[in-house]
């Protein structure tokens, strides 16, 4: 514009071999404003985008820099419950306590070798302090350092109670979460540690592989989905057949048998003549490796990547990604095995956890998060996080015809010990085989109320046995702490 | 009280940089500089204010007293150039002074912070370089020969840059710096300004394709030197200032494809010839996978962009020490960290304001061999800080060039100072050339159009 006014003037002042002489030097001129422009339009992008990442970065000297100024923050429950806090001794040391000790380990972590859980992902927060100026004046005045702020997080200590004590010693995960959300309630992962006693008993934890207690099971274990992936089998065998689905028949004698592999029930179990709804209620292996015999390969491996299937999830904790296979590829074997979720299928408890919500919440994830808000140490709200939708899993018809099944698999089907309660469950339970004694680990997945899902629940306890008997009372004693607190 | 006053001083600075940006583009609205006098004058009092916030700063960190009189040194030193080039030439363009003098004044400010020795020192040579460049315009202005002695530019540049590459001390990898009489040097910094005078002397009238070729040859050898004495980023704004004078001298945009054509093989061969060269490519593409390594730097920089916000952490508020030679190659981080990214916004304003009149000095100036050598100044300069403070964002890869006039470096900051004295030295001939009749007749016509506007 500047340059233009010019321009036009030199124009007018002087004929043309001045002119074109001027017309290039405003052409670089120009080329090299814009250079400059688009290089301050990534400075600023950068600069503002990327503040939270930038700063958790180990090698960011910054941290040890905010560290010196400010105390870290605490971290609180959803019902304000202090799960950690630093305490500053007279001497001017620093303790980081966790009041509920083993309870919040995995889901809390801890912040002193190395960060983990809520204290890395809050770590950003938890370091900075928004007081007003006048109040950080008054803290550096009095030679103490400024309170961090602290998080308020979606975990309810109850549930995590609840959870803890029905696990008793069994090594497992568990995970509870809000359908229409996506707030984490509870994640429980056992073995646990006490993180008050993280740097005394670091070197053991460290010694002893075997254990992996350090592991946070309900992200980070891939375990075999067994039967609940039977969800996710009998979607696509609807997807394929939306008319037809309702009329599918099948004659269970205990076992399938193809090529030179067969499937059996669990514990060898003869379900007799079956339908749809029943052979997904009794989990009739038989049916559903039967089932998976008709699935278009291509078709599935689409609606596998759909359901993030090897894929990233959208969660901010640490967590693996669920891997399984599936394509045109893949041998008769492979495909039999994948339908009951058996053989190279390997899944984490949140990934269960988030289809089993999108299903409860008409086919759309939200997605999961831990932290509710940031506040100063006087109350200021500094930042309050918003639920946030991830995408479709599936369509509202989909949804709704996986609700009846998992509502009939608490009804007449593995389920029955969630039946008879002041509130209709739904769910699916998983025997999921990892040797070759047959041993299982018990799953179950589901959500209640049925009719206007408010909690979804997660469960895994490794090698118990199977899911109906394991895994479904614990996830009906979740359903009434909840439903004690929220009654619907 | 003393916590009041360093938040404040915070926005205070800011503000003061803010309109200082702004005037420096105001005065594009005026045609001479009669009635963009009341802009420079407003320019000199901020840019003062600003200096004095922020030693009031640093005295306040520091609680020394001895950065108060360092601080009254630099302003006499300001002061004096400030008044002596209007004395001295009293055509001269303020703006180009002031600028010279506020980024001065904000590197000695970043400087004193990082390291007050090094900032001492570069004050001493700053000091010797102003009076060297007081004479330079004259020098412009008297000696005709400069435009006939073209070979004599291209063998003074050719030869100390070859003794650099053979002899020259190794620092990092490349070899910049030579020692004459126990002071070190970077001749590179110089040669630039000295084979600007080439480029513009050979292709002042360059009609015939001959002429073309034999310029091309003798601007290669310069950038080959360079690449072979790794100095990675001189070598690409000597090449980039060559096709840009052949371009203007020219008129021929093919003359750009064909340029850019032979860089992008150049860039391949040298990415698959040079180990170091790919090792940068790397450290741009992913600075995090080698950050123990070849990514550490370019890291710490980005880690002090991202932590300052908006107005900085002020003075003495960061951590930029942590960021490797923070005062040559990354100086620009240091900034955006302690004085916020809204300075550094304003701040590159103002190297556009700068860059942006001298291109107007360029294209107003009738001798050719003048118009070339200004432009050619200012593509060397624009391009310098689009590489130094590109490769400092990740915005391009690191060629590790200065900032100029704020970096740390006596030749860096003794050469731009020369080049800004070429500058003017030619913007005073064109106010004295027979173009001042006609200047004038349109100088009171825009006076006239103006008043009837009020």
């Amino acid at each position: 514009m500047l340059l233009g006014k010019k321009w036009e003037r030199s124009k007018s002042e002087k004929q043309k071999p001045k002119d074109k002489q001027n017309k290039e030097i405003m052409l670089v001129t120009y080329g090299f404003v814009v250079l400059f422009l688009a290089m301050l339009g990534h400075f600023i992008y950068f600069a503002a985008a990327n503040k939270e990442e930038m700063l958790n970065n180990s090698y960011n000297g910054r941290q040890a820099l905010l560290a010196a100024q400010n105390t870290r923050g605490t971290i609180y429950s959803r019902d304000k419950e202090v799960l950690a806090e630093t305490i500053t001794t007279e001497d001017g040391t620093e303790l980081r306590q966790y009041p509920y000790g083993n309870l919040f380990s995995h889901a809390v972590g801890y912040s002193t070798k190395g960060k983990t859980g809520i204290e890395s992902l809050a770590n950003y927060y938890l370091i900075q302090c928004n007081l007003p100026f006048v109040d950080k004046v008054k803290y550096e005045t009095s030679g103490s350092k400024n309170p961090g702020d602290s998080v308020i997080t979606t975990l309810d200590t109850q549930i995590q109670q609840v959870i803890d004590r029905e696990m008793g010693i069994y090594k497992g995960a568990a995970i509870v979460m809000k359908p229409d959300t996506g707030e984490i309630l509870a994640i429980v992962s056992k073995p646990d540690y006490n993180p008050n006693e993280i740097v005394t008993i670091w070197e053991d934890l460290l010694a002893n592989e075997d254990s992996s207690v350090l592991l946070n099971r309900a992200t980070q274990g891939l375990y075999p989905p067994g039967s609940t992936f039977k969800i996710i089998s009998a979607l696509e065998y609807m997807r394929e057949n939306p008319e037809t689905y309702h009329n599918f028949q099948f004659q269970c004698k205990g076992s399938y048998t193809m090529e030179d592999n067969t499937i059996r029930c669990y514990h060898g179990t003869n379900h007799g003549s079956v339908d749809f709804t029943k052979a997904f209620a009794k989990s009739c292996n038989a049916s559903f490796a039967n089932i998976g015999m008709q699935l278009d390969r291509e078709k599935f491996a689409d609606t596998l990547d759909t359901l993030l299937f090897n894929k990233e999830l959208p969660v901010n904790l640490n967590y693996k990604q669920s891997s399984l296979l599936m394509s045109d590829e893949i041998s008769n074997e492979d495909m039999i095995q994948s339908s009951i979720g058996q053989g190279k299928t390997q899944m984490t408890p949140i990934h269960l956890c988030m289809i089993t919500s999108a299903i409860a919440n008409d086919g759309i994830l939200m997605k999961p998060y831990i932290i509710d808000r940031v506040e100063t140490d006087k109350n200021v709200i500094v930042k309050q996080f918003q639920p946030e939708t991830y995408g479709t899993f599936m369509s509202v018809e989909e949804a709704s015809a996986l609700k009846m099944l998992m509502q009939e698999v608490v009804e007449s089907g593995t389920a029955t010990k969630l039946s008879g309660q002041g509130y209709t469950a739904a769910g699916k339970t998983g025997s999921a085989e990892y040797n070759q004694n047959a041993d299982s680990h018990a799953w179950f997945t589901g959500f209640a109320p049925a009719d206007n899902p408010q909690v979804a629940v997660t469960i895994i306890i490794e090698g118990a046995g199977s899911g109906g008997d394991y895994a479904v009372p614990i996830a009906r004693r979740i359903f009434d702490a909840y439903f004690e607190q929220a009654p619907f | 009280m003393q916590h009041y006053v360093l938040e404040i001083s915070k926005y205070i600075i800011t503000l003061f940089m803010a309109l200082y940006t702004y005037e420096c583009f105001a005065v594009f609205r005026f045609d001479n500089e009669e009635r963009r006098r009341g802009i420079y004058i407003r320019q000199n009092i901020f840019m003062f204010c600003f200096h004095f916030m922020c030693y009031l700063d640093i005295c306040i960190k520091t609680n020394k007293i001895e950065y108060l009189f360092f601080f009254a040194f630099q302003q006499i030193a300001l002061f004096a150039t400030i008044t002596l080039y209007s004395m001295i030439y009293p055509r001269s363009n303020k703006l180009i002074v002031n600028n010279m003098c506020m980024l001065l004044s904000v590197g000695f400010v970043i400087l004193t912070r990082l390291s007050f020795e090094k900032s001492v020192k570069q004050f001493l040579i700053v000091v010797l370089s102003i009076v060297i460049a007081m004479i330079i315009p004259q020098i412009i202005r008297k000696l005709m020969i400069l435009k006939q002695i073209t070979w004599i530019y291209a063998g003074i540049g050719i030869v100390t840059l070859g003794i650099v590459l053979v002899m020259g001390a190794v620092t990092n990898g490349s070899k910049l710096s030579f020692s004459l009489w126990g002071v070190t040097f970077q001749p590179s910094e110089f040669i630039k300004i000295v084979y600007v005078f080439f480029v513009a002397g050979i292709l002042k009238e360059a009609e015939d394709f001959k002429t073309i070729v034999v310029s091309a040859i003798a601007a290669g050898i310069h950038v080959i030197i360079l690449v072979l004495s790794r100095d990675l980023g001189s070598a690409l704004i000597f090449f980039v200032t060559y096709v840009m004078m052949l371009y203007i001298a020219t008129k021929k945009p093919v003359y750009l494809l064909v340029a850019a054509g032979c860089a992008a093989i150049a860039s391949v061969v040298a990415y698959h010839m040079f180990s170091h060269i790919q090792v940068r490519v790397q450290a741009w593409k992913d600075p995090w996978s080698v950050i123990d390594d070849a990514g550490y730097q370019i890291a710490q920089s980005l880690f002090a962009i991202s932590s300052g916000g908006m107005f900085g952490l002020g003075i003495y508020g960061g951590t930029p020490r942590d960021i490797p030679y923070v005062e040559t190659d990354f100086v620009f981080s240091a900034i955006a960290e302690e004085l916020g990214l809204l300075f550094c916004i304003c701040l590159i304003m103002l190297y556009i304001s700068c860059f942006i009149m001298f291109m107007n000095i360029a294209m107003r100036v009738k001798d050719k061999f003048y118009q070339m050598v200004a432009f050619g100044l200012g593509v060397t300069y624009g391009f310098q800080i689009f590489l130094t403070v590109g490769g400092g964002t990740k915005f391009i890869p690191l060629t590790g060039v200065t900032l100029p006039l704020i970096s740390y470096g006596g030749s860096s900051v003794m050469a731009t100072l020369i080049m800004f004295a070429v500058i003017e030295g030619i913007y005073c001939i064109r106010q004295v050339g027979g173009k001042s009749v006609v200047r004038k007749k349109m100088g009171t016509q825009q006076e006239r159009k103006t008043e009837t506007q009020r």
